[in-house]
């Protein structure tokens, strides 16, 4: 991955088409082709970028779980492993933030024409919101830590975060199925219809290789900032070794 | 059972370390005071007693989660002079007595403040509760050791950050979201009778959840946190 060999730069390359390829398409079939929604108009089709990424941002937390335990458990073993499994860590934390962020920004779009406001304490809004809250203060622990020990803080708060997320889901549909919210938001499952289907799976599918691109590209970035601190540190030690005539 | 002598041992330290200064409790109880002083400036809780009855579970624990915050961050600190945390490092007893320890001490700190500010905040808050006061000698207990669990773990992580006072909210608020939800949804019940018995059994049983999750992962992550370098 850290290496700059031609055939990895080729494939990025390829991804990355693909991807673009597939969100062209994607945007097409949401757009022009599939009907307006009965009900909604033509603000239904953000129902198409809206929740592929909502299904997306509860995809990498899972990442940043797995690479964080991975990260404990390499740390004293094998501790270029446990670098690698943290620089993904960063990575999927990254996305899952700019994920959420975007599902955020486009439900409040949506709730702004389909419901008069841009937001209601419901269920679905308030748990993606703790969601986003959680994997920010996790960018924040990164941030302000010292350099040593950030990623084993990282990786323990990683661990924090995601047996947090199950609870907070579940403690706030129970919030609010006591209270029915005042504004239901019309569930995504609800029944899709036929001709709606292509504009949302073609959408999914590029949402998810373009998730990916950006989630290896940022990986690729943090190694090569690791090996470079690394070969900082060697030379610092080298030089310090050198006796003064 | 030498574990929870090791514990009790740490227990003993930090409560007569505590009785010495009388800092965090003096601060906290202080502290928590003016939050309460200003939400009442700020409602003018005895003209409306219906509205104060349904707001005021919720300011009661936004009270003592920043006054508890404010203890927090100086709960590790204590431990940084003189070099006692490398000593804690290299003793033989295991890494997370210490912490029960240092837990169940600020969960009494924490219970003393409340047990002075509840009939302080009835007073000026005029309030009368409609439910069964009772169920609050259960609520408070158990949002305080939710509070102070995560709290005193994440002062441990930030203990060697940069602007540590910063970051033990940012880390310690978020987790605790859905703590802080259950306890003020029960508080309230209780106060407004407004929840049946039920419901306010639920969120109690959410919260004993969420304490012993917490209380686990606390357990099982300390070592790696206090030896994190």
């Amino acid at each position: 991955m850290e290496q700059r060999t031609p055939t990895l730069r080729n494939v990025a390359w390829l991804w990355f088409g693909i991807a673009i390829a597939v969100l062209v398409v994607g945007f097409r079939q949401a757009i022009f082709l599939t009907p307006a929604d009965a009900a909604q108009g033509d603000i239904g089709r953000v129902f198409y970028y809206h929740v592929p990424i909502a299904m997306l941002s509860l995809l990498f937390p899972y990442i940043n779980f797995a690479a964080s335990l991975a990260y404990l458990f390499w740390r004293n073993r094998d501790p270029l492993k446990a670098l690698t499994a943290d620089a993904l860590a960063l990575a999927s934390a990254e996305v899952a933030v700019v994920y959420s962020s975007i599902c955020l920004v486009t439900g409040m779009i949506w709730g702004r024409v389909a419901w008069n406001i841009w937001w209601t304490w419901d269920a679905r809004l308030t748990s993606m919101l703790i969601l986003w809250l959680l994997y920010v203060s996790y960018l924040m622990l990164r941030r302000f830590s010292s350099t040593g020990q950030s990623q084993t803080l990282a990786a323990v708060l990683g661990i924090f975060a995601a047996v947090d997320v199950p609870i907070v889901y579940m403690s706030i549909r129970w919030w609010r199925t006591q209270h029915p919210a005042p504004v239901f938001g019309g569930g995504a499952n609800s029944g899709m219809d036929k001709s709606m289907l292509p504009a949302f799976f073609w959408n999914l599918a590029g949402w998810a290789l373009w998730g990916v691109l950006i989630l290896l590209f940022r990986f690729a970035l943090e190694r090569r900032r690791q090996l470079a601190d690394q070969e900082a540190a060697l030379q610092a030690i080298e030089a310090s070794l050198e006796i003064p005539q | 059972m030498t574990y929870l002598r090791h514990v009790l041992d740490h227990l003993r330290k930090d409560l007569r370390l505590e009785w010495r200064s009388r800092d965090s409790i003096n601060g906290m109880l202080f502290f928590a005071l003016l939050v309460v002083v200003i939400f009442g400036l700020a409602f003018d809780p005895t003209s409306y007693p219906t509205t104060t009855r349904q707001i005021a579970g919720g300011i009661l624990w936004v009270a003592l989660l920043f006054a508890s915050i404010t203890a927090l961050n100086q709960t590790w600190t204590r431990e940084l002079r003189n070099q006692v945390l490398e000593a804690q490092r290299m003793a033989p007893s295991p890494p997370s007595a210490l912490f029960l320890g240092k837990v169940i001490a600020n969960m009494l700190f924490v219970l003393a403040v409340e047990a002075v500010l509840a009939p302080v905040f009835i007073v000026f808050f005029n309030l009368h509760v409609l439910g069964n006061v009772w169920l609050l000698a259960l609520i408070l207990p158990f949002g305080t050791w939710a509070l102070v669990v995560n709290g005193t773990f994440f002062a441990a992580l930030g203990l060697r950050a940069r602007n540590r006072e910063l970051l033990l909210p940012l880390l310690l608020l978020p987790i605790s979201l859905p703590a802080l939800l259950a306890m003020v949804q029960a508080t309230t019940g209780v106060l407004t009778a407004e929840l049946d018995l039920i419901q306010i059994n639920t969120w109690i049983k959410q919260l004993a959840g969420y304490d012993i999750i917490f209380t686990t992962i606390g357990i099982l992550l300390f070592e790696t946190v206090l030896n994190a370098e």
